[in-house]
């Protein structure tokens, strides 16, 4: 395996005093895609927030292609123009189009021209899908199509690694296939993924490793075949056997 | 296997549509609104006959003096505004140099007019224009001194021409102080946390006389001898601080309410504090909250007629000033000052109370619009 890209070592997190994250070792290599799953309240989404620090940690260190995530401002800059990601809500910025969404990070942190910014934008629409929605607010999307204009949004600032926060969950069952879809191929172009996800099929369609957190920390991990048909955990077991056949 | 067709949508049943049928559905449904309706119906009636009785048919309309409103039954003395209009509009300004006035009002709506039209073009010129040029140019028309324009001190303007000067600048300075008020009151630094919210607790917390009288009696005593600032300039500072203590609450409610997720999107997209106030949080906030805003500066246009307590006559002290004149007393001379100082304030008012209107429908991205 190659070089990791995010190295994260012993990390610990707490809100208040509650202790979120318990001595997190984890290194991603790049290119690999990891899913990380557990029950809600288990730490997985903070985790990856962690990544680009929308969630600051307190102990341990994060370092993301070499830089280390501590308070420098600079750092954090340069981590996130090379770290995108994709919230379960979508977070699309309602008051602009779908194109102004996609040009906003490449114009305004970037600095590239209008053009270049809108050449890349609509290339990127074309991959999710979606040409043709490019001058439509958020507001006239169907979920589905929103999530993968926030892809796409993501995608603009041509970033090396994506982390997904559930990206599927607050999506009707019809919608769920087509960003599904869409993350497949962008793993299939070698992307570096992290995501948040209980879509099993997923996982064992592109995961090089899946990861099961509880309680802050990482219980089991392991490559999915191995994961899913022989869970070494009883707690994974547990979990597995209620996600799996519901 | 069976395939499903939808089925075609069908018109309404004829009842449910139309005039007869939104009368019957609204006005006339059970007895009780029947009755209630003919009873609001007879009240309009009343009410609107008094107004037009009074306002037009036993109104007089022409006259020099006080001969004229002194009929038997007297309604408006109308003669008495078009013989002081001149007064209302420009206070004591001198009749020669009436014109300057005129022409910063023309000046100001040749930038209001199409800045107000969203779909006109040239924006930034013409907010260089309106808040570059225009206020230095007014400033010049309007006090002279300069360019061979003779000085008309500001102890001698008065009426509309006061009431527009201070509602004018109070609204132009309230918003962006307002905004950087309300962006410091929710600051993680300390200090400047601590300042914003002293200032906004301070101005809001007094009533405004208490703030002219503060810029206007109190002021002077603390400065040096020989430095002093024109009373109407210190009445506009004070009503611009006082009116942003307010816009920073209203714009503090829009700051509020955006989800923290666009923040994070935002922050997810490298932009920083400012670039992230600036495109996002701020236009989506500012919109949530026009009609907050728009009630501040309809607020503050009406507080306006406080600056009376310190000696400035705007339009309603210039109109109330006239009732002392002799050569006008007349039963009907109070009443329809009033109503013609009302008259103006409303038509101001409900004009910014449209265009709020016209502009959220207009900033509106939902489903319904496109």
């Amino acid at each position: 395996m190659s070089d990791p890209v995010i190295r994260i070592n012993k990390m610990n997190k707490w809100f208040g005093n509650f202790h979120v994250l318990r001595d997190i070792d984890l290194n991603v290599a790049a290119g690999e895609k990891t899913v990380i799953c557990g029950p809600s309240g288990s730490g997985k989404s903070t985790l990856i927030r962690c990544i680009n620090r929308l969630e600051a940690h307190q102990e341990g260190e994060i370092e993301v292609e070499g830089v280390t995530l501590d308070g420098s401002l600079k750092n954090l800059e340069e981590i996130r123009s090379n770290v995108g990601m994709v919230f379960q809500q979508f977070n699309l910025f309602p008051h602009m189009t779908v194109l102004e969404n996609c040009t906003l990070s490449p114009i305004w942190v970037q600095q590239k021209s209008q053009a270049e910014a809108e050449t890349l934008a609509r290339e990127l629409l074309e991959r999710v899908r979606i040409p043709d929605q490019a001058d439509k607010y958020p507001g006239q999307l169907s979920g589905g199509q929103q999530q993968r204009v926030a892809i796409a949004r993501a995608l603009c600032m041509n970033p090396r690694i994506m982390l997904f926060d559930e990206p599927t969950s607050a999506l009707d069952p019809e919608m769920i296939k087509e960003v599904l879809d869409v993350m497949v191929e962008l793993a299939n172009e070698g992307m570096t993924m992290l995501c948040v996800t209980h879509e099993m099929g997923f996982a064992r369609q592109v995961a090089d490793r899946v990861i099961f957190m509880d309680e802050g920390e990482i219980v089991e991990e392991n490559a999915p075949e191995a994961f899913f048909s022989n869970p070494e955990n009883e707690r994974t077991q547990l979990f597995l056997s209620q996600v799996l056949t519901h | 296997m069976s395939s499903w067709t939808p089925t075609a949508p069908r018109p309404a049943p004829s009842n449910t549509v139309g005039f007869v049928a939104w009368a019957r559905a609204n006005l006339f449904a059970t007895k009780l609104d029947t009755a209630l309706t003919l009873l609001a119906f007879t009240l309009v009636v009343y009410v609107v006959e008094a107004i037009f009785g009074w306002a037009i048919i036993d109104a007089s309309f022409t006259g020099d003096d006080r001969t004229a409103c002194l009929k038997e039954v007297q309604g408006a003395c109308w003669p008495f505004i078009e013989a002081k209009f001149g007064q209302f509009i420009y206070g004591r300004y001198p009749d020669a140099e009436r014109w300057r006035v005129d022409l910063v009002f023309l000046s100001g709506l040749i930038g209001l007019i199409p800045m107000l039209m969203p779909n006109v073009g040239f924006k930034r010129a013409n907010m260089i224009y309106l808040l570059g040029f225009y206020p230095i140019f007014a400033f010049i028309m309007l006090n002279g001194g300069m360019l061979g324009l003779a000085t008309v001190d500001t102890t001698d303007w008065g009426g509309l021409l006061v009431t527009l000067v201070v509602a004018i600048t109070g609204i132009v300075a309230s918003l962006p102080l307002g905004i950087l008020l309300a962006l410091g009151r929710r600051s993680d630094l300390p200090i400047v946390r601590a300042l914003c919210i002293g200032f906004i607790e301070i101005f809001r917390g007094v009533p405004l006389i208490t703030v002219l009288f503060m810029a206007s009696v109190m002021l002077p005593l603390f400065l040096p001898d020989g430095i002093n600032f024109d009373k109407l300039v210190r009445c506009l500072i004070g009503v611009a601080l006082f009116s942003s203590a307010y816009m920073a609450e209203v714009v503090r409610g829009g700051l509020q309410a955006i989800p923290k997720g666009q923040y994070e999107a935002a922050a997810a997209l490298g932009l920083g504090y400012w670039k992230t106030t600036h495109l996002i949080i701020l236009p989506q906030a500012l919109k949530l909250v026009i009609p907050g805003i728009v009630n501040t500066f309809i607020g503050l246009f009406k507080d306006t007629t406080l600056v009376l307590i310190v000696g400035l006559f705007d339009l309603l002290g210039i109109v109330q000033l006239h009732f002392t004149d002799a050569s006008w007393a007349t039963p009907e001379t109070h009443i329809t000052g009033y109503v013609f100082a009302g008259a103006v304030f409303w038509l101001f008012c409900f004009a910014m109370s449209r265009y709020s209107i016209f502009m959220e429908n207009h900033l509106s991205t939902d489903r319904t619009s496109s």
